[in-house]
């Protein structure tokens, strides 16, 4: 790309010339001229290997980050709503929110999802749904991201079915697909299969997009839910890259090619409350995934070993107490999300340790990065924080810290972190630290250690009126089911049971690439709950054992 | 208070296992038996291991949204058994809901940002209020 003779302040600036830039004054409101980076001649520069500093030369300079609310709540016709509503608000990607029985592969009408349908996200059983979803919605040009993991196949095909028949061609869609299963076992806890079956979807997702779906992100690797789940900073970071190397290792074990498939390969973080060390967290991402993607992965397209990621403000630093503060703290949290160089982020709304945010949460939200973005001028500077003192020790001491977890891993693995990292769920290693991570802050909260406002100290005002709260009722359960009755009785029952006769017989052989089957079935309006029991069939499902 | 045993429970879909983990320990710590059931439980497998296990309460806890659906299902299904076992939910439940689910037989309520003392003393007066009566 660039001869050795070349300083890297060089290179960079080449780099530089050759992007866009944004329309912007990028002046301090005093009028003094801002630079895109700071730092010496010979120092590390955005969009330079290890990428510490950022994976682009340019950062925010060509363009701002991705503005990606995430919704979803009540039917399809509700969120197709919503969705519209941020579009309108001025978000620039759309991220969907299943409810819990999607989520888990169940219709609506299984005994299972009762009261659970359409109240933490949206309820999507058929292809009926996705097209009433993105109905109106051009997926040519809005790019969209689905919170899905167990069934990201299944929903996944289903969403190319439902572009298609719009009249988007597959290789035009561009979005992010969930799809990790690692940390649902680790964390989240939305499990259906086993952990190797259910691996086996996710190279299926991997080498199908890698073919057919170029600008298509097969796997966002999410730590977020990690940490809500009450890890520390440095397991986040750990859990995550190891999660995400188990991936590499499994395509690469597939016969992809690095290359192919590493840059459709993205990150989800959590933006917590303590603000430096967020920033360390994200430094130390780029430059140990871009290091392991080249030195032990062989990969050579710089894209293969350029972390980017989402980010999202901690859900569990909000309070019921005093709700409006969470705007402060959200804020705050965004602000590190933006100084760590986050390619898109998602802001939480303040009424959302009690419900769903109503419109006008979500909206002060979405304000918040736009004040960020257009107000600060924070994002005229690559990596603002490169070459403090502080922030670089930390981002030392963070890569050290996961260093060690990645080494623990090694070993369970017998050098395969792919193994190591299964061997890890299947003994609950991870499921036990993060729970210790908890409790440990929990005591430390307890003991007054650690203040959190409005709920172990500075109560005055928590007695106040609270502020209005989005309520969804059983209502939309029984729309919903009443709208999957008339999918059942209107489609062609002999093609459903055809497809899924296939599905289960191309289930059995491990070789079998399930995605186009799944597409085929869901152009049939076979439901989520079909073809996941047919899987389920085949590969058997996974039970936790509970452990305290 | 020693040696009271409580259950303590994943009822429906809800993955989030933090807040369970965490009041169990809580629990644990202050000197209860404590019983974790594991995820995915339905009002009939959580009242019937509260029975089983000769529990003398349960703690559900419900993030997902559903408690006004199923929070009062486990209390029915207790009863069906004969059981007068009282039901504490924990969760992310909002102030209106709270009269509701009282009227529906929950016995308490522990709303997000309840301390661990104030868990443990919310735990205790449901079961001396069992015990006196």
């Amino acid at each position: 790309m660039s001869s050795d003779t070349t300083s890297p302040r060089e290179q960079w600036e080449q780099a530089f010339n050759a992007s866009p830039t944004r329309d912007a004054e990028f002046t301090t409101l005093s009028g003094i001229p801002i630079d895109p980076v700071y730092g010496p001649e010979d120092g590390d520069f955005p969009g330079q290997y290890p990428y510490t500093r950022g994976p682009y030369a340019s950062m925010y300079r060509s363009r701002l980050w991705t503005m990606r609310m995430f919704a979803g709540f009540g039917t399809a016709e509700d969120t197709n709503w919503r969705f519209k509503e941020i579009i309108k608000a001025g978000g620039t990607g759309l991220s969907t929110a299943f409810d819990m029985p999607t989520l888990l592969g169940l219709d609506s009408d299984d005994p299972m999802s009762l009261g659970e349908v359409g109240r933490c996200g949206v309820a999507v059983d058929s292809l009926s749904d996705m097209e009433d979803l993105y109905a109106g919605i051009d997926l040519g040009e809005v790019t969209t991201s689905m919170t899905i993991n167990s069934p990201a196949a299944v929903i996944f095909a289903m969403f190319i079915a439902q572009a298609e028949k719009a009249g988007v061609n597959r290789a035009q869609l561009g979005g992010t697909l969930q799809n990790d299963i690692l940390k649902e076992y680790q964390a989240q806890k939305e499990f259906v299969f086993p952990p190797r079956q259910s691996m086996r979807l996710v190279r299926d997702t991997i080498d199908f997009t890698s073919r057919e779906m170029p600008r298509w992100h097969s796997v966002s690797i999410s730590g977020y839910h990690i940490r809500e789940a009450g890890s520390t900073a440095v397991e986040e970071l750990a859990f995550t890259l190891a999660n995400g190397f188990a991936y590499v290792e499994l395509a690469l074990a597939a016969g992809l090619d690095v290359d192919a498939f590493a840059p459709r390969l993205s990150f989800f973080f959590n933006a917590h409350i303590d603000f430096f060390e967020e920033i360390a967290k994200y430094r130390a991402a780029r430059r140990i995934w871009a290091r392991w993607m080249k030195e032990r992965y062989g990969a050579t397209d710089p894209r293969s070993m350029q972390c980017r990621f989402h980010s999202q403000t901690a859900g569990v630093s909000l309070t019921a107490q005093q709700p409006e503060v969470n705007i402060a703290r959200t804020a705050i949290e965004a602000l590190a999300g933006v100084l760590g160089g986050t390619q898109s982020l998602h802001t939480n709304s303040m009424d959302e340790a009690l419900a769903l945010p109503t419109e006008k949460a979500a909206r002060i939200a979405l304000r918040t990065q736009q004040v960020i973005a257009h107000e600060t001028n924070v994002a005229h500077v690559a990596d603002p924080l490169g070459g403090s003192y502080y922030v670089e020790s930390l981002t030392d001491e963070v890569e050290r810290q996961a260093e060690e977890i990645f080494a623990h891993l090694e070993s369970l693995g017998n050098g395969s972190l792919l193994e190591g990292v299964i061997t890890g769920i299947e003994e609950n290693w991870f499921q036990g630290r993060i729970s210790d991570s908890a409790y440990d802050l929990e005591r430390r909260l307890n003991a007054g250690q650690r203040i959190t406002v409005g709920v172990n100290d500075f109560q005055a005002g928590n007695e106040e009126d609270q502020i209005q709260l989005l309520r969804i009722t059983n209502e939309d359960e029984q729309r919903q089911r009443k709208r999957l009755d008339s999918v059942r009785s209107d489609r062609n029952q002999d093609a459903v049971t055809e497809v899924l006769n296939k599905l289960r017989v191309e289930a059995e052989d491990p070789e079998v690439d399930l995605m186009p089957t799944l597409i085929e079935a869901s152009h049939a309006y076979a439901t989520v709950g079909e073809m996941m029991n047919t899987m389920a069939g085949v590969f058997g499902r996974h039970v936790e054992v509970p452990s305290i | 208070m020693s040696g009271e045993r409580i259950l303590v429970a994943k009822v429906g879909l809800d993955g989030h296992d933090r807040g369970v983990k965490v009041v169990a320990r809580i629990l644990r710590d202050a000197g209860y038996e404590v019983i974790y059931t594991g995820l995915f439980q339905t009002p009939e497998t959580v009242a019937a291991a509260a029975v089983d296990e000769d529990a003398d309460a349960i703690g559900l806890s419900m993030l997902s949204g559903a408690h006004m659906t199923l929070a009062p299902l486990v209390v029915e299904a207790v009863r069906a058994r004969g059981a007068d076992i009282p039901v504490i939910l924990g969760g992310t439940v909002p102030d209106h809901d709270l009269d509701e689910l009282k009227a529906k037989g929950v016995a308490a309520v522990l709303t997000p940002g309840t301390t661990a003392e104030g868990i443990i003393k919310e735990v205790q007066q449901v079961l001396d209020g069992t015990q006196a009566a």
